[in-house]
């Protein structure tokens, strides 16, 4: 044994479960946005560092006689990564199905990412636009990963319609302020049990990657933090080290919170220091 | 006889109105510098596959888009 590194095996034993999302199984539980940076260089060891295994792109207009969009899939191509392209800024379902067939024969994958925005203030997702989309595209043989909020019916809904991955937003895209609703996030993790959900958007420290983990989410979905981070390669690690040890912790099970203290040290055998026999006179010094 | 610039189609590509020569989507792809790129194409809303676009025949006042993957969130 290394005696610099004596409990390496040990914490090797605790690396969380891996991660299927329809059908495909990747070991990393954190999904990386490819948007923001300030260099492609960054971007890939941004991905790198976050240990990411899928990666969100979009389909942007390609300038005329330019080749920007082949060079950037180039180098996405160049990296061991599953490709999850998404329908960004589309505003309704018909927009989105088309960006999805675009993108489907353009990357060679039935996977996509489902944003049906309501509005750009908040970017809400549109509930009512995203289960038409997430329907018809079910029925196309996408693989639809929907970025929707944790209303519940709306899940019930994108379910009914032939999802096997919900993506609920922590809080608004961009706006790093973490879990908004918890308790309505716990509320569908608990309704929905065995259903991948993974936590996109809002997160803006890696400490509310966690937090979702612990809760039992399988996975986060996130960007702007770590694009937009000062640093962003050694900030995709930290959010890559959080998201970890939030599903470890969730796997060893955790403990109730309780509003009663009670000592970890055992109570039996406590020595009592400040113990002096009483003083003739009745009074301690 | 018709003349080149009488059989010229005004349509829009991502957005820009311009005057073409094209007579097909595949035509038009080659003709604004795409052929060899991957791209993905949509007339008027609906996606085109690739295979479509030499039987897809251009029309006045079409609204082409022309997409390549780009960085996402």
């Amino acid at each position: 044994m290394n005696q610099n590194e004596p409990f390496k095996a040990l914490s090797k034993a605790a690396a969380p479960s891996a991660l299927s999302l329809y059908g495909v199984t990747v070991s990393s539980r954190l999904l990386l946005g490819t948007a923001l940076y300030p260099s492609p260089q960054v971007m890939t060891e941004a991905i790198r560092a976050a240990r990411a295994g899928i990666v969100t792109v979009s389909l942007r207009r390609e300038q005329a006689r330019g080749r920007t969009g082949a060079r950037f899939l180039d180098l996405i191509r160049a990296l061991p990564v599953h490709l999850l392209p998404n329908t960004a800024g589309c505003r309704t379902a018909k927009e989105a199905i088309t960006t999805a067939e675009m993108a489907r024969e353009l990357l060679e994958t039935d996977w996509i990412k489902l944003e049906v925005i309501a509005n750009d203030d908040t970017l809400q997702p549109d509930l009512f636009g995203l289960v038409e989309a997430a329907t018809e595209l079910n029925k196309r043989g996408f693989k639809v990963f929907p970025y929707t909020t944790e209303d519940l019916s709306a899940a019930e809904r994108l379910v009914a319609a032939g999802c096997r991955v919900l993506m609920p937003w922590g809080s608004p895209i961009g706006t790093g302020r973490g879990l908004a609703n918890p308790q309505a996030l716990k509320t569908l993790r608990a309704y929905f049990p065995d259903l991948p959900l993974v936590v996109d958007a809002g997160i803006g420290a890696p400490s509310h990657a966690a937090a979702a983990m612990e809760m039992g989410y399988d996975a986060i979905l996130l960007n702007t933090a770590v694009a937009k981070a000062h640093d962003p390669v050694r900030m995709a690690a930290a959010f890559a080290d959080a998201i970890e040890a939030g599903r470890t912790a969730f796997e060893a099970g955790l403990i109730e919170p309780s509003d009663r203290a009670s000592p970890s040290t055992p109570v039996v055998g406590t020595p009592f220091f400040d113990f002096e026999p009483p003083k003739p006179g009745g009074h301690r010094a | 006889m018709t003349t080149s610039t009488t059989s010229l189609l005004q349509i829009a590509v991502n957005g820009a109105a311009l005057a073409t020569a094209a007579e097909t989507l595949a035509d038009l792809v080659v003709e604004q510098g795409f052929g060899g790129t991957k791209v993905a194409t949509a007339v008027n809303g609906e996606f085109v596959a690739e295979r479509l676009r030499a039987s897809t025949k251009l029309m006045s006042a079409d609204r082409i888009e022309i997409l390549s993957v780009r960085q996402g969130g």
